[in-house]
């Protein structure tokens, strides 16, 4: 036997772990330095020890209301919204059984993008767009649900098969609604379609949205481990498999919708997000789940903040940078992890 | 559970799959020490049977009783203690190591908010230890054969240290040297007083490891009984649609195809 090999097989659990917690804090201090950046970043430059200043000193004048009128909502809303969208890829990488779904196979942006589409067409008040998009992902996800459901079976194939059918009848919905829109509207159709935090002024929904869903599946994250290996073992080490089930697909469901309703059908952060994460730390959800929150936060914040800047005063839909950073370190990671 | 009640009870039983019966109603009992093996050519319902002993699904009539209780009366963390399932298939979805996988056997032996601590880890290393596979304990379980994935999963079910065994098909993917010792180690098990329900293709594995045998004769024929009971050369050759001889060699009992 190879002495690297043998090496191997003295990793203990408790250094894994420690790894982990090290790469959750990096995560999270990732995160904090994202923000930063990205309260500082815009027209207007503003020095980092200012935009500190302006968050816990108290400081006056136009650079702090910058900061802390303009650039914290949105920025915090983005911070919350990649979490969510992380987390959710996750959860339902777990439900479906495989690592290639992300938190819109089922339909549930397609659903949130007829609402919203439609609302932009009828030249509705963003308010009302919003409202439309959470309406449209909860009416998909409801659909999904009641057509998988049908005889109680509610096997996978079927789930999957269903939801993506529903997306796909989006699919076609929004290509009507385009070819229909008259042509001044078109363009805030499309960056909704790509993912647009321009309109994210509201951070707390989100924030609160992303730690309550944290907070349902840490303490069924052990339980997901085993579902992740196949029902029947899960089923007989005594996991309650129906309803873990219906609680990640509610809980995945619902924490797509939030984020899509906010920031629009941002894409890969969902999909790369628990990839990249799985390959630094394993798939112990009981880790993975609070740093792809984390990492997702600041995945998006950096897309966004760059989206914002690199070719001011015009500004970028989100989702093509999250797209032309995500793709590249993928790859890499793929190319570097294969052994 | 009361002292006297055996481990696992089959009553008046039988298994539907839609619209089709699988098998008549029959009784069945074991005890702590005993080894059950189900026998009977494809599609007879042999894994039907094991996962409906083992409370996996729901039986078309009559009850499956788990320690005298029926398995609406256990609690699944209370059920999964008591009695472990080795599957027939292992699908693997992601990466994993194969410590990690073989510490899956320990979930209900921990609390809600419970992480596997250093004797769960002692516990799943002794367990890969006793298949041979110590040294692969920080390999991706991806990269695995499928043999040694099988043993891996065998790993985890003796991790999860039950009292009553149900395995479907243990010697999938293993080559002869391996079989023996697996259903040896199996064996061994019973030996100490757990009981054991497995199901095998192998005739000759049957007759070398079960005190019990229930044969499905896939026309919805059941016989059950001790092993020599059911273990014929006419019960046989039906249930297989082939003819078969009996043999003893060296006192071993052997079922050879004409």
């Amino acid at each position: 036997m190879s002495t690297a090999r043998a090496q191997l097989a003295h990793v203990s659990l408790s250094a894994g772990r420690r790894r982990a917690w090290a790469v959750i804090a990096g995560l999270a201090l990732a995160g904090a330095l994202a923000l930063v950046w990205a309260l500082a970043a815009g027209e207007l430059d503003i020095p980092a020890r200012s935009v500190l200043g302006a968050l816990f000193g108290g400081e006056q004048g136009m650079a702090a209301d910058v900061v802390r009128h303009l650039r914290l909502p949105r920025a915090v809303a983005v911070y919350a919204c990649g979490g969510l969208l992380a987390m959710a890829g996750a959860l339902m990488q777990v439900l479906l059984r495989n690592p290639l779904a992300d938190p819109y196979v089922l339909g549930v942006s397609g659903g949130a993008a007829v609402g919203a589409l439609l609302a932009m067409l009828l030249g509705l008040a963003p308010m009302l767009v919003d409202g439309a998009a959470f309406a449209g992902a909860l009416a998909a996800m409801l659909l999904v649900f009641g057509l998988a459901h049908g005889d109680g079976s509610w096997t996978q194939t079927r789930l999957l098969l269903t939801g993506v059918i529903v997306a796909a009848g989006c699919g076609a919905a929004i290509t009507l609604m385009l070819a229909l829109a008259p042509d001044a509207r078109v363009h805030s159709m499309l960056f909704w379609l790509m993912g647009d935090a321009s309109g994210a002024t509201r951070p707390w929904p989100a924030l609160v949205v992303m730690v309550a869903g944290l907070a349902a599946a840490l303490p069924c994250a052990r339980e997901l481990n085993l579902l992740a290996r196949g029902e029947l073992a899960a089923q007989a080490l005594g996991v309650q498999v129906r309803r873990l089930r219906y609680l990640l697909y509610v809980l995945a469901s619902l924490l797509t919708a939030v984020a899509v309703t906010l920031v629009g059908s941002v894409g890969f952060v969902g999909l790369v997000v628990p990839h990249l994460v799985r390959f630094v730390i394993g798939n112990d959800q009981r880790l993975l789940l609070p740093a792809v929150a984390l990492a997702g936060g600041a995945l998006l914040t950096l897309a966004d903040t760059a989206a914002r800047t690199v070719i001011a005063p015009l500004q970028l839909p989100v989702g093509v940078l999250t797209a032309l950073i995500g793709v590249p370190v993928f790859l890499f990671l793929l190319a570097r992890h294969q052994r | 559970m009361t002292p006297a009640a055996p481990m696992l009870e089959a009553d008046r039983l039988a298994l539907r799959v839609g619209s089709r019966w699988l098998c008549c109603e029959f009784s069945q009992q074991l005890v702590a020490g005993q080894c059950l093996v189900l026998l009977g050519p494809n599609g007879a319902g042999k894994t039907t049977l094991l996962h409906t002993l083992a409370g996996l699904r729901e039986p078309g009539a009559g009850r499956v009783l788990l320690g005298g209780r029926p398995y609406a009366g256990w609690r699944a963390l209370d059920a999964a203690r008591f009695r472990g399932v080795l599957a027939q298939q292992q699908p693997d979805h992601f990466s994993s190591t194969v410590l990690e996988t073989v510490l899956v056997g320990r979930h209900p032996h921990l609390g809600r908010w419970g992480w596997e601590g250093p004797e769960d880890e002692r516990v799943a290393r002794e367990a890969l230890d006793s298949v041979g596979l110590a040294e692969l304990a920080g390999r991706d379980i991806l990269t695995l054969s499928g043999g040694e994935r099988q043993r891996v999963a065998v790993a985890a079910l003796l991790a999860q240290a039950p009292q009553l065994l149900l395995l479907d098909e243990p010697t999938n993917h293993l080559d002869l040297h391996y079989q023996i010792a697996v259903l040896d180690l199996i064996r061994g098990l019973a030996d100490r007083g757990r009981g054991v329900v497995m199901v095998l293709h192998d005739i000759n594995l049957a007759a070398r490891y079960a005190d019990q045998v229930i044969l499905l004769d896939g026309h919805g024929g059941v016989c059950a009984g001790a092993r020599d009971e059911v273990l014929q050369a006419g019960l046989l050759s039906r249930a297989f649609g082939h003819p078969l001889r009996r043999y003893e060699l060296d006192g071993r009992t052997t079922f050879l195809p004409d």
